[in-house]
C-alpha cells in the first residue's frame, strides 16, 4: 500500500470512529448499514473472490445466526456473546454439508449455485413450520428503551454502530491476514485454475471446505448482530433470496476479490438506494426506487464489470496500474 | 381409503395438468441455458410479463388469453432476440457472476417496471369458462386447465417441429450440443443465439399467457417462477427438450400431491429437496446426457 | 533434490468403452531424461494423467521409488514428489508470474516470505526474473512455458513430467528449453519424462525413448534405434506400398 494510500485510509478511520459525534440519527443509521453491508459482502467475498465458489444462498447462514442466538436468547435467556458460539457453530455445520456435498459430487458455477439457494430455500420452509424459532409469525425481542446493556446487545444505535465498526474493520484485517498467509495463496490458485492448482500439491478439497466454513462463521456473526438490531426475525426475510443476493451486491459492485471492494460496493449501493429512495418517494411510483436500482447495476456492470474500486484505486493514485 | 385415492388422483391430474405449463415455461430456460450456457435469472420476471401481457388483453379489449397467445409469443420473440443481441451477447463468455449481476439487473427492471405501471395488487382473469369442467371417469378436471394444457401440448408439438424440420431449428440443436463444432462448420453463431434467446423468450411469453388463465399474477410471484423453472430443468435434464417437459409435469404433480398431504406451504420444500438430490445424485437430469453439462 | 526412479508396470485405462491405454509398462531410472513419442490420441497425455493421479489406472501400478502412486489424488503425487506441465499452459492468468511460481514453491515452504524467495530463484534460474510482477496472462506463448515449468520445478520434484512443452516454440528457442532442462538434469540429477512431437528436442534429450500407438507400447530404445524401428516407421509415415 503506498503513502497516499495508507494516509487515506487513516483518515476514513478517524472518521469512522468519531462518526456518532458528526452525524444525525439518519446519517449514523445509513453508516450503520453500509457497515453492515461491508462486513457481510467481505464475508461472501472470502468465498467467492477467494476462492472462487458462486454461492447464492448465504442468507441461510446469516438467518441461522440470527435464529440460534435470537432463539436461545428468547428461550433460555443466553447472552448474544454466548449464543454466537452456537450461531456459529450451526453456520459452519450447514456450510460444511453445503461445501461437501457441492464439492464430493463436483458441482460447480450454477449448479452449486443452486444447490446453495435449495438449501437456503428449504431451510426457509423449515423454519416457516417451526414453532420453537416463532413460525411464520416471527421471533421478537423485547426492546428495552434508554438502557445500553452491552452483554445482552441492547442499546441504541451508537452502541450497534461501533460493534458493526468493529466487526467489519476486523475481518477487513482478517481478509489481509489470510491473502498474505498460505491459504490465501491457495484459494486464488483455486480461483484461477483449481486443476493446476492441484497438480502444485493444492489439497483443492479441504481448501474450499475452510472458505466456506470461515465465510459462514462471519456471515452467521452478522445474522446475530442483524436479529439484535432489528429485534426481529421472520423466515420470510432471514433466509430469503432477496437477502442472499443482496449479500452478493457489494463485492460484485465494488470488486470481487480486493480487500477494500466490499466496503466501495457497500458505500455505492447504499448511497444510491437512500437517493432512490428519496426519488422514489418523491414520484409516487411503486417500485420506481428498484427500477433506479437495476438501471445502476445495469451501467455499472456493463462498464466496470471488474467492480468499481480496482478502476477508482488507480484514479485516486492508490496504486499503480498493474503490467 | 376410496376417497383419499380419488383425491389423490384429482391431485395428480391438476398437477399433470398444470405441469404441461410449467414445462413450457421451463422448456424456454432449457433451450436457453442448453444452447448458450446462460443463465437467465429474469426467467420468472419474463413470465410476469407474459402474464400481465395477457391480463392486459383481457382487461382492456377483452380477448381470451388463448387467442392473444401468438401475438404475446411474436412480441416476446422479438424482445428476446433484441435483448440477446443488444444486451447480453458480450456476456456470454465473461464469468458467472457477471451473467448474473446483468440477468438480475434485467429482472429487477422488469418486475418493478410492472409493479410501476400495475400495482402491487393481484390482477386476475375470468373467463366464461371459469367454472366449466370436464368429467374423465371418476375424475372432475376444470375446463380452463385442460384447455391450458392442450394449448401448451399443440405449442410444444410445433417446438419440436421447428427443431427437428427446420434449417434454423436444426442449427440451434447443433450449437447447443457442440458450440466449437457449430462455429467450425460457420454457423453464424451471433445470429443463431439471438434467435435461440428470442425462442426461448416466446416460450416464456406463451407459457405466461397460458398461466394468467388458472393463477393470477402479481409482481412478486417472479422470483417463485425462477426458480421453479430451474429446478424443472435441472431435474429433467439440461438440453433436453422433453425433459423439461417431464421435469415439468413431475414438478407439477409432486407440487399438488405434496400440497394434497403435507401442509399446503411444505410444497415447494419437496421441490427443492427433489433438486438437490437430483443435482448430487444425477446432475445431468432425468433426461440428459452425461456430458452435456 | 535428485531425481526418482518411476516404473510403470502393465497400466492400461478404459473410458466407457473406449480403450485409450492398454497394457503399459517402462522404467525412467533416477537422474534419466525419457522421452514418450507416438501419434496423436496414442494415450501419451492419458499416461501421464495417471502417472500424475488426475484419474486411476484400471489396473496396473505406478511406482515412485518403490512407493505407489496410483490411486493418489493429484495433491499427494506432487507431495511424494512428482511436478507435472500440461499439454495447454494452464498458467494462474490473474496473478503475477511470481505468485504462479510461488504457489508452487508454498507446497515445500509454508511460509510466504520463503516460498517468495525459493520462486524468485527459480525465476531466475529460467530467465523470468525481470517480469516477475507481470501479470501471467500478458506473457508469451514460450515464456508461458516456461513459467509452467518454474512453477513445477518450485515443488521441489524428484520426477518433472513435461507435456508437449516444445510445441509453439521456434528452433532457437526450443534450444534454450533444451540447454536449460540438460544443464538441470547434469546438476541436480532430476529424472525427467517428456511427452514429444518435436525430434530435435528429443534426439537432443532423451536417453530412452518409449514409443506408443493406440494406447500399446509398440517399441522402446534409444533414440537411434527407435528411428530405424519398423513397427515406429509404420505407424508415423504409414506403411509401405505394395509395389
Amino acid at each position: 500500500m503506498n503513502r497516499r494510500a495508507a494516509l487515506s485510509l487513516a483518515v476514513l478511520f478517524a472518521f469512522l470512529l468519531a462518526a456518532p459525534l458528526l452525524l444525525g440519527n439518519y446519517g449514523l443509521s445509513v453508516l450503520i448499514l453500509v457497515l453492515y453491508f461491508a462486513f457481510v459482502g467481505q464475508a461472501w467475498n472470502i468465498m467467492m473472490g477467494f476462492a472462487g465458489q458462486l454461492s447464492l444462498g448465504h442468507a441461510l447462514y446469516a438467518g441461522l445466526g440470527g435464529y440460534v442466538a435470537a432463539g436461545v436468547y428468547f428461550h433460555y435467556g443466553l447472552g448474544p456473546w454466548a449464543g454466537v458460539f452456537l450461531a456459529i457453530a450451526a453456520a459452519v455445520a450447514a456450510g460444511a454439508i453445503v461445501g461437501y456435498l457441492g464439492f464430493r459430487f463436483s458441482l460447480a458455477g450454477v449448479y452449486f449455485a443452486l444447490l446453495t439457494i435449495a438449501f437456503a430455500e428449504f431451510t426457509r420452509i423449515g423454519f416457516d413450520n417451526w414453532p420453537w424459532a416463532g413460525g411464520s409469525g416471527g421471533l421478537f425481542l423485547k426492546v428495552e428503551r434508554g438502557v445500553t446493556d452491552i452483554a445482552n446487545l441492547r442499546g441504541g444505535a451508537t452502541m450497534f454502530y461501533y460493534i458493526i465498526l468493529a466487526l467489519a474493520a476486523g475481518t477487513l484485517m482478517l481478509c489481509r491476514v489470510l491473502l498474505e498467509s498460505r491459504l490465501g495463496r491457495y484459494w486464488l490458485a483455486i480461483r484461477e485454475d483449481a486443476e493446476a492448482a492441484q497438480a502444485a500439491g493444492v489439497h483443492v478439497f479441504r481448501c474450499k471446505m475452510i472458505a466456506v466454513m470461515i465465510s459462514a462463521a462471519l456471515t452467521a456473526i452478522a445474522g446475530v448482530w442483524s436479529a439484535f438490531y432489528y429485534n426481529n426475525l421472520f423466515p420470510e426475510t432471514a433466509f430469503a433470496i432477496g437477502r442472499s443476493i443482496e449479500m452478493t451486491l457489494p463485492p460484485i459492485i465494488g470488486g470481487l476479490g480486493t480487500l477494500f471492494g466490499p466496503f466501495v460496493g457497500a458505500v455505492v449501493l447504499t448511497g444510491l438506494g437512500e437517493i432512490f429512495t428519496d426519488v422514489g418517494d418523491w414520484l409516487h411510483v411503486p417500485g420506481i426506487k428498484q427500477i433506479f436500482y437495476g438501471l445502476a447495476l445495469l451501467v455499472i456492470v456493463m462498464y466496470r464489470p471488474a467492480g468499481i474500486w480496482p478502476w477508482l484505486a488507480t484514479r485516486l493514485g492508490f496504486v499503480e496500474r498493474s503490467k | 381409503m376410496n376417497d383419499f385415492l380419488l383425491s389423490l388422483a384429482q391431485a395428480v391430474a391438476k398437477g399433470l395438468l398444470t405441469g404441461m405449463v410449467y414445462g413450457l415455461m421451463a422448456l424456454g430456460l432449457s433451450v436457453i441455458f442448453g444452447v448458450m450456457r446462460v443463465v437467465n435469472f429474469a426467467h420468472g420476471e419474463m413470465m410476469v410479463v407474459g402474464m400481465y401481457l395477457a391480463w392486459l388483453a383481457f382487461d382492456q379489449l377483452q380477448i381470451n388469453p388463448l387467442f392473444s397467445l401468438p401475438l404475446i409469443a411474436v412480441v416476446f420473440f422479438g424482445l428476446g432476440y433484441a435483448l440477446q443481441r443488444g444486451l447480453i451477447s458480450p456476456f456470454i463468455n465473461r464469468p458467472e457472476h457477471q451473467q448474473f449481476l446483468l440477468l438480475l439487473a434485467v429482472a429487477t427492471l422488469l418486475v418493478n417496471g410492472c409493479l410501476a405501471i400495475a400495482g402491487p395488487d393481484s390482477r386476475g382473469v375470468q373467463l366464461d369458462s371459469q367454472f366449466d369442467s370436464y368429467e374423465v371417469g371418476p375424475l372432475v378436471l376444470d375446463a380452463v386447465r385442460v384447455h391450458a394444457a392442450i394449448a401448451a401440448l399443440v405449442i410444444t408439438a410445433l417446438l419440436w417441429l421447428f427443431f427437428t424440420r427446420t434449417r434454423i431449428g436444426k442449427s440451434i440443436r447443433a450449437a447447443a450440443d457442440n458450440h466449437m463444432g457449430a462455429l467450425v462448420v460457420g454457423l453464424d453463431v451471433r445470429r443463431l443465439y439471438a434467435f435461440t434467446f428470442g425462442v426461448g423468450a416466446a416460450c416464456v411469453g406463451a407459457a405466461g399467457a397460458l398461466m394468467i388463465t388458472i393463477v393470477p399474477v402479481t409482481p412478486f410471484l417472479a422470483a417463485e417462477y425462477t426458480l421453479l423453472a430451474f429446478v424443472i430443468v435441472i431435474v429433467g435434464g439440461l438440453g433436453s427438450m422433453t425433459g423439461a417437459l417431464l421435469g415439468g409435469l413431475l414438478i407439477g404433480v409432486s407440487e399438488a400431491v405434496a400440497g394434497l398431504l403435507l401442509e399446503p406451504s411444505l410444497k415447494s420444500m419437496f421441490s427443492f429437496g427433489l433438486l438437490i438430490v437430483v443435482l448430487l445424485l444425477r446432475p445431468q437430469g432425468l433426461l440428459g446426457r452425461r456430458d452435456s453439462r | 533434490m535428485s531425481g526418482a526412479r518411476l516404473e510403470l508396470a502393465g497400466i492400461s485405462k478404459q473410458f466407457r468403452g473406449l480403450r485409450a491405454v492398454h497394457d503399459v509398462s517402462f522404467v525412467v531410472p533416477a537422474g534419466a531424461i525419457h522421452a514418450l513419442i507416438g501419434p496423436n490420441g496414442a494415450g501419451k497425455t492419458t499416461i501421464f494423467n495417471m502417472i500424475a493421479g488426475v484419474y486411476p489406472p484400471n489396473s496396473g501400478t505406478v511406482t515412485l521409488d518403490g512407493r505407489t502412486l496410483s490411486g493418489l489424488r493429484p495433491d499427494l503425487v506432487c507431495d511424494a514428489g512428482v511436478g507435472r506441465t500440461f499439454q495447454i499452459v494452464k498458467p494462474f492468468k490473474g496473478l503475477s508470474v511470481l505468485e504462479n511460481v510461488t504457489i508452487g514453491a508454498l507446497h515445500r515452504r509454508p511460509k510466504l516470505k520463503e516460498a517468495r524467495a525459493h520462486a524468485e530463484e527459480i525465476l531466475a534460474r529460467l530467465g523470468l526474473a525481470d517480469r516477475r510482477h507481470h501479470l501471467a496472462q500478458s506473457l508469451t506463448l514460450p515464456d508461458r512455458k516456461r513459467l509452467e515449468v518454474a512453477r513445477a520445478l518450485a515443488t521441489q520434484p524428484k520426477l518433472l513430467l513435461l507435456d508437449e512443452v516444445m510445441a509453439g516454440l521456434r528452433p532457437t528457442e526450443v534450444d534454450v528449453m533444451v540447454g536449460f532442462l540438460r544443464e538441470l538434469n547434469a546438476k541436480t540429477g532430476l529424472t525427467i519424462l517428456l511427452i514429444e512431437h518435436v525430434m530435435r528436442a528429443v534426439m537432443a534429450l532423451a536417453a530412452q525413448v518409449v514409443v506408443v500407438s493406440y494406447g500399446e507400447k509398440i517399441a522402446e530404445g534409444t533414440p537411434q534405434e527407435i528411428t530405424q524401428h519398423q513397427a515406429v516407421l509404420d505407424v508415423y509415415l504409414g506403411e509401405a506400398e505394395v509395389a
